[in-house]
């Protein structure tokens, strides 16, 4: 099984369509890899698919990295 | 489970929205026909059945949000999929003179015919993006354009789809979605049924195709928009109204 960090950062590389190893814990979803605003949309949409997870709005605008994500995950998946 | 598509259409009971679902039902598409209540379902399941083509009837209270999650959810549970093409056809009129407009028949005509579309949109897209692909084709009507007394809460509710069309447009266009309306002039369904000789005579001089649209004219334009001959096609709202107005 994969740790969260992986499964995060595999959606990133899947979706934004960049190389892996720009993929780094603080790199911005938009400022660093280029997403647009419908991105972001799409990732957490993913992320909630992956994790089996609905994730409230208020919280998904802050989910800008994928430490955030990780973090996000740690804090409100049961079994991640 | 089928390859075909799913196609969503609200209001499909009667009017141009049954007509709708049998044409898009005749090119293909699985049709899931909404109503307000199980009999009119039930119809819907029946008419399908009849004119054979794959698809069935929903219950769905468009201006409810839960409604329109248990509808998603009964459409993932009986076919697996989402919808990929979106009718919003699904209006009701409540005409009055603006002296004389309560606040209701102003609530209720923006809830049924705009917020639903909102909501509707909102839940359909993310399988639509997923898919890379979708249509969202919503049905306004030529006096959202022209205006008409009586009705400023149907002719705004209607220019607004307009409106949120073009935006929604140029959201997801990157996703292979488009988003257009079809305006019908004058149809001739229950709504127009009530109108006299005399009236449907003044009618008539103002469309140069001299008569009433058909419930089909609509369809067979919905369908075309909903086709891969449409896919360049977005943002736009295309009038079939025999030419009592041209844009």
């Amino acid at each position: 099984m994969s740790t969260i960090e992986d499964r995060v950062k595999k959606i990133v590389v899947e979706q934004l369509g960049v190389s892996e190893d720009t993929v780094t814990l603080e790199a911005s979803f938009v400022d660093d890899l280029g997403a647009d605003s419908l991105d972001t949309v799409e990732l957490v949409m993913l992320l909630e698919e992956e994790f089996d997870t609905e994730i409230p709005d208020d919280e998904a605008e802050k989910i800008n990295t994928v430490q955030a994500a990780v973090d996000y995950i740690k804090a409100n998946v049961e079994g991640a | 489970m089928s390859d075909a598509k799913l196609a969503l259409v609200t209001g499909a009971s009667r009017g141009i929205g049954k007509a709708i679902a049998a044409s898009l039902g005749k090119s293909g598409f699985i049709v899931a026909g909404t109503a307000t209540s199980d009999a009119g379902a039930q119809g819907i399941t029946e008419a399908f059945k009849e004119i054979g083509i794959e698809g069935q009837g929903f219950v769905v209270n468009v201006s409810s949000a839960e409604s329109i999650d248990e509808l998603l959810a009964a459409l993932k549970e009986t076919y697996g999929k989402t919808p990929e093409v979106l009718v919003n056809n699904a209006g009701i009129t409540r005409d009055n003179l603006l002296m004389r407009m309560k606040d209701d028949e102003w609530d209720s005509i923006l809830q049924t015919n705009l917020t639903s579309i909102f909501r509707l949109s909102k839940a359909c897209l993310r399988g639509m993006m997923k898919a890379k692909w979708g249509r969202i084709i919503n049905i306004g009507s030529v006096v959202g354009t022209t205006g008409n007394p009586g009705q400023t809460n149907y002719s705004a509710a209607k220019a607004a789809v307009i409106g949120f069309s073009k935006s929604l447009a140029k959201e997801v266009g990157t996703r292979g979605i488009t988003v257009n309306v079809v305006a019908p002039g004058f149809i001739a369904t229950d709504m127009t049924d009530a109108l006299d000789d005399t009236q449907k005579e003044a009618l008539f001089k103002e469309i140069p195709l001299a008569r009433l649209g058909s419930p089909e004219d609509i369809a067979e334009t919905v369908n075309f928009l909903a086709s891969q001959g449409a896919n360049y096609i977005t943002g736009e709202t295309i009038h079939v109204n025999g030419g009592m107005y041209m844009g």
